[in-house]
Parts: structure tokens; sequence; C-alpha cells
């Protein structure tokens, strides 16, 4: 197979351009998911936006850089999303009620004020790290091959 | 758990510590330990006997499997204790003659004593229980057993061709006794013989009944050598002489007989049965002993001789059955078929053993078996040829031994039952004992032939590999023991009479005992001139003549057609049905995915719209249609012409942008139904899926990425469209008959109330049906683990380097 040459171009308006619209993107997907729950959106719809805002930093830059700024291995981040998705859904069994069995209310929180607070949304998380995990180990796993 | 289960099971427990014996104690022949398990069994059922001839039964029940009415009950009467005397007794003589026979240095002692044990509880199993389903067990052990003992030289080829037929024609014929166990338990209700029996009246007429016949004949004819089955006893002969003169001869053969036996109070009603029985045995009688003549090897002759004896007894088996349907009971005609049935089960058992015995002698002592070699050992081995002669005149049928008493008795049989009126007989009833005259003529010649070729004539010394002599003492008492009782039995045939066979006869004529018929059994040596002496006479000469003028007719045989003999039909059988299904298999296993998918596709279609067609389910109905707007019609086109485009594309890129575009025509689609959840999703999966295959295009070898279009095959086009038709039928059906309203009301009406939230299809992935979403990111995960260790670890190629 040909090995492909280890580009050295001057993208200086893409590399730059990416440095701030990753973070809106990324802002974006933190907003997919916590809308989620009343609006569009969600994990699994958030987890691949916030995959994509790094696969953007993956194209401007490289591997190595991406792996510099984000020192994770993801498929770790997998694991952990699977571990909270089980963990949120057994927790109900310490309350003596069936699996997967949510709970919600509401709080006085500081800064947010009046807020509910919902164990879906602990589930939702582990979605969320499941899908960046996956979507990431798999473009990384076929990028560092050749 | 009674002593009777334990009489049964006491081979099989003891056979545990054979192999210990036979390793610890090499210095002492295994076989003498053996020996004291039939030894006690014998001693054990002879204290039986005197209540077996007053009538009486003795029962034993273990239970099993009570919840299912299998229980192992144990029934002994006067036809199971004649079986379980036989198989003791001639045990005890085959475990005394095996062990002078076989090497202690040589052979694998431990494994044939195991072997043979396993086999005497079988058939101690098959003769003693009363549950069907016990019975079947214990059959199927002596199968088994069988097929071991016989390939016991495991390395002969044709030892594991004759252990290999044999299994396979046995367990045809067990599986088919299964079938009629089944059937004839389901009409009567229950597994036990004698519960079977007691509800006769309501199950003779079910229409089922005349299967279980079939099936039951099935299993009695595979396992006592009937014809056409009879095929797999001559090729068992390869197994050591003491298995072939204990289960070939004397007991498993016998199985089958036993079996015809014990479910003739049930079956012997129907006239299927008669005719069956007494036909197939009365031409196995002919064929067998027609075959006899042409065998040059000795045991090769008694295997055919089995087989005609056999017929023989079955075919007086079936005649025995006419005793039921006559109103004459007191003068006992008719049961002298069953009596004479019996009575030549025990002489043959003796006589058969014994000569067996003395092959398996002249074998070890001559190193050969074929009688062309053989000859002239009359002065060499005077005690073999005595017991040699005393056992052919008796099988011959000459007085005084035992065999001319039954077979007096059974041409009387045959005379009484063909001359009578029953079943339309006379009308064909002459071949009965037309065949029987020329079997018994047959009988005759291949007696004197094993005498005759074996023991006179010219020594030829150069033709034998050993040094003939006599054999060991111990080795000769066995024989002389049962030719003893050859002669005792031909002398005094009365000893039996009383306690040994009417206590059988009853137990195979129940009817006539229970109508209050007398069951008479008395032998003499001499009954007067009458048709059966003269037919005895004719016998004799006939045979002479046939005997002199052997060397001119002998060719006739060679003159049969190979293609037409029943060994060659069964190699072709086993060949034609190995070829056929290779050819059936790599016709249809192409290993090419795309004739998989012809299939599966293909039979979906033909279900489905066969199901459509047939339960008369396709409707179409327009109130459920909403009205159709433009944009979904633009849409549409956009879909159907980028999913066409795609089957006709020259090259693979534009299939993948093609791809695409219907990926983001569904998207759009899912805009305009209102799923903006959805919408979002497919956008970002879309455009990851695209960006994967390009990564896998550009991965492709140079070879294969040339342009082309997809060819053009008809029965493809055909199936897809077929597969799109019946889709589209079953969507239009499905749509225009709703049974039930929709349950999404409910998630309406709760989403904020239950779950406090807003997004419902996010409440229902994540609250409502969060169980799916746990295992659907499970799937997720899986996939990303899979395609690291794809990638990671294919360099290896499953090889550590």
């Amino acid at each position: 197979m040909k090995k492909q040459a280890k580009k050295h171009t001057n993208d200086v308006i893409l590399e730059s351009a990416t440095s701030f619209i990753t973070f809106i993107i990324f802002l974006f997907a933190v907003y997919l998911f916590f809308a989620g729950h009343y609006t569009p959106g969600g994990g699994f719809i958030g987890g691949l936006v916030t995959a994509s805002a790094l696969v953007l930093i993956l194209l401007a830059y490289d591997i190595k850089t991406l792996r510099r700024i984000l020192p994770f291995d993801y498929k770790w981040i997998t694991a952990l999303g699977m571990l909270i998705a089980v963990l949120t859904a057994s927790g109900a069994l310490v309350f003596n009620v069936p699996f997967f069995t949510h709970a919600h209310d509401y709080f006085n929180l500081p800064l947010f004020g009046k807020t509910s607070l919902h164990t879906a949304m602990l589930f939702d998380l582990g979605v969320y790290l499941v899908v960046v995990g996956v979507t990431m180990t798999i473009i990384q796993t076929i990028g560092e091959s050749d | 758990m009674s002593v009777m289960h334990g009489a049964i099971l006491l081979p099989i427990l003891i056979s545990l510590f054979i192999p210990l014996l036979a390793k610890r104690l090499p210095n002492i022949h295994t076989g003498w330990f053996v020996l004291v398990v039939p030894v006690l069994l014998v001693s054990y059922f002879s204290r039986f006997l005197p209540g077996t001839m007053s009538g009486k039964t003795f029962t034993a029940r273990m239970p099993w499997i009570p919840s299912l009415g299998i229980d192992f009950v144990t029934y002994l009467d006067g036809l199971g204790l004649l079986f379980a005397l036989l198989i003791t007794g001639i045990g005890t003589l085959v475990v005394l003659y095996s062990i002078f026979y076989l090497d202690a240095k040589k052979e694998a002692l431990g494994t044939f004593y195991v072997y043979l044990l396993m086999f005497m509880t079988a058939m101690l199993g098959v003769v003693l229980s009363d549950n069907m389903i016990v019975l079947y067990l214990f059959w199927e052990l002596t199968s088994i057993s069988s097929f071991l003992l016989i390939a016991y030289w495991y390395e002969r080829e044709r030892s594991r061709y004759g252990a290999q037929k044999s299994m396979l024609i046995t367990v045809f014929g067990g599986l088919a006794m299964l079938g009629g166990i089944a059937i004839l338990s389901t009409l009567s209700g229950s597994f036990s013989i004698r519960e079977t029996y007691a509800s006769l009246e309501s199950i003779q007429g079910e229409s089922f009944f005349t299967v279980a016949v079939v099936l039951f004949l099935l299993a009695a004819f595979t396992k006592s050598a009937q014809f056409p089955f009879h095929i797999w006893l001559p090729d068992a002969m390869e197994a050591p002489t003491p298995v072939s003169a204990y289960l070939h001869s004397a007991t498993m053969v016998k199985a089958g007989l036993y079996l015809v036996a014990r479910f003739s109070p049930i079956f012997a009603g129907e006239s299927l049965w008669f005719y069956l029985v007494s036909s197939v045995g009365i031409f196995t009688l002919f064929w067998g002993s027609l075959n006899a003549v042409k065998q040059h090897d000795l045991k090769g002759i008694l295997a055919y001789s089995t087989i005609s004896q056999l017929g023989l007894i079955m075919s007086l088996l079936g005649l025995g059955a006419a005793a039921l349907h006559v109103d004459a009971l007191d003068d006992g005609l008719y049961t002298i078929a069953t009596v004479a049935a019996i009575f030549h089960l025990i002489n043959h058992a003796t006589f058969k053993g014994s000569l067996f015995m003395m092959a398996g002698i002249v074998d070890h002592e001559t190193g050969t078996r074929d009688i062309r070699k053989l000859g002239g050992l009359a002065q060499l081995m005077p005690i073999s040829m005595t017991i040699a002669m005393i056992g052919t005149l008796s099988m011959a049928g000459i007085p005084p031994f035992n065999g001319f008493l039954s077979k007096e008795m059974f041409l009387t049989g045959v005379l009484q039952v063909s001359g009578s009126d029953l079943f339309h007989l006379p009308s064909y009833g002459w071949i009965i004992p037309v065949l029987a005259v020329v079997g018994s003529i047959f009988t005759f010649v291949y007696s004197l032939l094993i005498v005759r070729k074996t023991f006179f004539g010219k020594r030829q010394d150069d033709q034998l590999p050993k040094t003939p002599h006599e054999a060991p003492i111990g080795m000769l008492i066995p024989p002389l023991v049962l030719v003893s009782l050859v002669v005792i039995i031909g002398l005094f045939p009365n000893i039996l009479s009383n306690t040994l066979i009417r206590p059988a006869v009853e137990a195979i004529l129940p009817q006539v005992v229970d109508a209050g018929g007398k069951i008479d059994v008395h032998i003499s040596m001499w009954h007067g001139f009458n048709t059966e002496l003269f037919l005895t006479l004719v016998i004799i000469s006939a045979g002479i003549i046939l005997y002199k003028t052997l060397p001119r007719w002998q060719s006739l045989y060679h003159r049969m057609p190979r293609d037409v003999s029943l060994n060659h039909q069964y190699d072709a059988l086993l060949r034609h049905g190995e070829q056929t299904s290779t050819r059936i298999h790599d016709t249809v296993m192409t290993g090419y995915m795309r004739s998989y998918l012809v299939y599966i596709f293909g039979f979906v279609v033909i279900l489905i719209l066969t199901a459509l067609y047939g339960f008369d389910a396709f409707r179409f109905a327009v109130d459920p249609i909403s009205s159709i707007h433009a944009y979904e019609i633009i849409l549409a086109l956009v879909l159907v012409s980028s999913a066409l485009s795609i089957t006709f594309a020259r090259s693979r890129l534009t299939s993948i942008i093609l791809l695409g575009v219907t990926g983001y025509t569904v998207a759009l689609f899912f805009v305009l139904f209102r799923a903006p959840d959805l919408a979002l999703t497919q956008l970002v999966i879309e455009t990851v899926s695209v960006a994967l295959f390009l990564l896998v295009f550009y991965r492709l070898p140079e070879i294969s990425r040339k342009e082309e279009r997809i060819p053009f095959k008809l029965g493809n086009a055909l199936i897809s469209a077929l597969v799109g038709l019946t889709v589209t039928l079953v969507a239009l059906a499905s749509l225009s008959q709703r049974s039930f309203a929709s349950i999404a009301k409910y998630y309406i009406d709760n989403v904020a109330d239950l779950a406090a939230g807003g997004n419902m299809v996010n409440v229902i992935l994540v609250d409502f049906r969060g169980f799916d979403t746990l295992f659907e990111i499970a799937v997720l995960a899986l996939a990303g683990i899979g395609i690291y260790t794809m990638i990671k670890f294919r360099r290896t190629g499953g090889i550590d380097k």
C-alpha cells in the first residue's frame, strides 16, 4: 500500500480558523447535549458534534497535535461512558425500584437558580462519552494505520 | 431397586472393575474373574423356574422418570426366564471358552470383557423389561456393545466395515422400534407392555396400529437378520469367535425373536403380522440355507445357517399367530407352531453355539477357516470332530438329536397352518411348505459340507499356517457341554416341555390361556408314520443327492449377477447416499455470498407473497393516506433518481457520492416529516459514513479501481424487483389494516409529568425505553473496539511475531 507522505503545507488560514471554530462547535455540542431533554439534541448528537470538532483539529493539524492537546485514550472514554450508563441504570436498584428507574427533582442551585436535575442526564452523559470515544477511536485508528 | 434389578445391572457394574483387574493382575487371565458373573446369574435365575412353571410372574419397580411414566420395571415370566437362562448359561460357557481362546499376552482383555459384560446387561435388560422405553434403551445398548465387539480387532479393515454395517442396520431397526413405541404408547397411554396388552380392545382398531406393527417388525427383522436385513450378520463374523458364538448365534440375534414373541399378544391379532412374520421368516430360511452352501469360510457358512434357522423360528412365531384366529382351541393344533418355535430356539442356541466354538477351535489350531484348505482333521482332532458331527446332524434334523424333533414340529406347524382355511391361505398356502422343504434340503447340504470338508477327505498340511492338533481341554469343555445338551434334549425332550417351553408359550399366547385353552407340550421321538416323517426322508435323500452332485451345480451360484446381490445394493446405497449428498452440497453451497443472498431473498419473496395470497391479506385502503405536498414529490424524485443512478453508475466514486445524496435526502425527509433529532443524527452519520466509504475507496488496490458498470443479470434484476414489490405490498397492506390505536398518546401525555422532559424523542431514548439505548451504545462500543483490534492486530495475520 502506498505510504501517504506527511503533509508540510502552510495552512495558516485553516489553522487559525480552526482554533476558534473548534470552540464554537464544541460549545454547540455542549448546548445540544444539555438541551436534549427539552429541545432537539441529546447525548448522541452532542457526542457526534464534539467528535467533529476534534476531527477538525485533526484535519488542520495532525494526530500528534490532537494527542498533545487532548491526551486521552479514547478507548477508556468509551469504557467510562459505558460504566456511567450502566451505573446510572443500576443505581435505581439501591433505592429498591426497578432497574433503569430515573429520578428527577427541582433544585435551587447557585448561579443557575431553580433548575431541574435528572438522572437521565447522567445516562445521557454516558451515551455522549461512548459516542465521542467510539468515533474518535475509529477515526484515530484508521488515520494512524497505513 | 430389587435383587432382579441388581442381577440385570450386575455385569455392567462389575465391568467397571475389569480394566483395573486386567492391569493389576496380568498373570491371571481376566476371564476367570468375569466367569463369576454369569455363574452367579445363572444360579440366581434358575431359582425362578418353579415359580414360572406354576404360571407365576415376578415384577419389581425402580423409579427412573416417574413423571413421564418411564420406570425401570422388570417383569419375569416364562419367556423372559427362558431368555435369561440362555443369556447367562451360554454366557458362562462363552466366557470359559474365551479364557482359552484369547491370549492374555497379545489381546486387550480388559476391553473385551468390558464390552462382553456390557452386552450381557443389555441383553438381560431387553428380555426382562416391561417398560418399552427401558426395553429400547437396552436394545440400543446391545447394538452398541455388539458394534464394539465386532470391531474388537479394530486395526482390521474388514472388522470396521462389519461393525459399521451391523450398527447402521440394527440402529435403523432400533429407531423404527422407537417410532413403534411412540405410536403404541400414545394409543394405549402407557409405556408398559402388560398395560398395553390389557387395553388391547380399545386400541386394536386404530388406524396407526398397523403402522406400529410394521415398525416393530422392522426392529425385529433387522436385529434377527431376516431377509433383506440379514446382510450384516455374515460381515459380523470378523468378531472374535466367542463373540460370534455368543452374540451372533445364541443371544443378540434372538432379541428380534424375543421382540416378536413378547409383542405377539398385542399384535398377533393383526393379519398383517401373521403374513409378514411368517412369509419373511420362511423366505429367510430358504434364502439363508441357499446362500450357506456357496460359502467357503466356516464361520460364513455358520452365519448363513444362523440366518436360515432364525428365519425358521421367525416363521414359526408367525404361524403360531394363527392360534388366535381359530375357534377350535382345545385341539391345540395351532399352538404347535409356537411350541416348535420355542423348542427350536433352545435347540438352535445349543447346537449353533457348539458349532461356532468348534469353528473357533479349528481356526485356532490350524490357522484357517477356509474349507477349501481344510480336510482330514478327523484323526488329529477327534473331539472337535465329534462336536461338529453332533452339532451339524442336529442342525440338519437327523434323529436322535434335538434338531430332528424341532424340525418335525416345524413341518407339522407349517402343514397345519398352510392347510387351514385362515386368511385365504388355500390359494397360495402351498408356497410355505415348499420353501420350508427346500430350505431344509439345503440345510442338510451345508451341514454335510461343514463336517465333510473340515474333518474328512484328504489332509492338506502344506496349505495350513499351523500344524493342526487337538485343542486344550478348557476350550473343549464349553462345546462339549452344549453338544451333550443336544443329545440329552434329543433323547429326553420332555425335560424341557413343562419346565421351559410351556411357560414361555403361555407368555406368547395369553389369549389362548385366557380363553381356557390348554397348552399341552408333549414332544415324542416317534409319532408314527405321517407326512412329516415322509418329508424328512425326502429332505435327507434329496440332500444326499445334492451333496454328491455338488461340484456339478455349484457353479450356478456364480451365474447370479453381482449387481443384484444385497451386499452390492447396500454398498451402492451407502456410496450413492454419500455421492448424492456431496453433489447436493456442492451444488447448493457454492461458497459465493451472492448465491446465498439469492436463496435468502428468494425464500423471503416466496414465503411472504404466498402468505399474503394465502391469508388473503392484501388490502389497499385510501383513507389512512394523508395529503401529499409538492416538497415530498420533489424529494421523492431526487431520492428515486439517485437510488436508480447508483445501480447504473460507472465508477464507484459516483456510487459513493450518490449514496451520500440519498442519505441527505432522507435527512431532508426527516425535516419534512418533523423529526429534528433524526435529521441531525442522519446528517452527521451520513457525513461520517461517506467519509469512511471514501477512505475505503482510496485504499482499494489499483487493479479493482478501474471503472466498470455493474453487469446486468436477469435473475438478480428479477429478484430485486420482486423483493421491492413484496416489501411495497407488505407496507401498503399493513398500513391499510391497522388493528390497534398507537400507544404514542401515552408518551405525549406523560412526557412532562413522569419524565420531566420536553423532547419526547430523547425522553423515550433515555427514560421510557432507555434499556434499548444502553445496548445500542454497547453495540457502538463493540464496533469501535472491533475496528481497533482488526486494524491494530491485522499484520500479525494470526501468527505471533
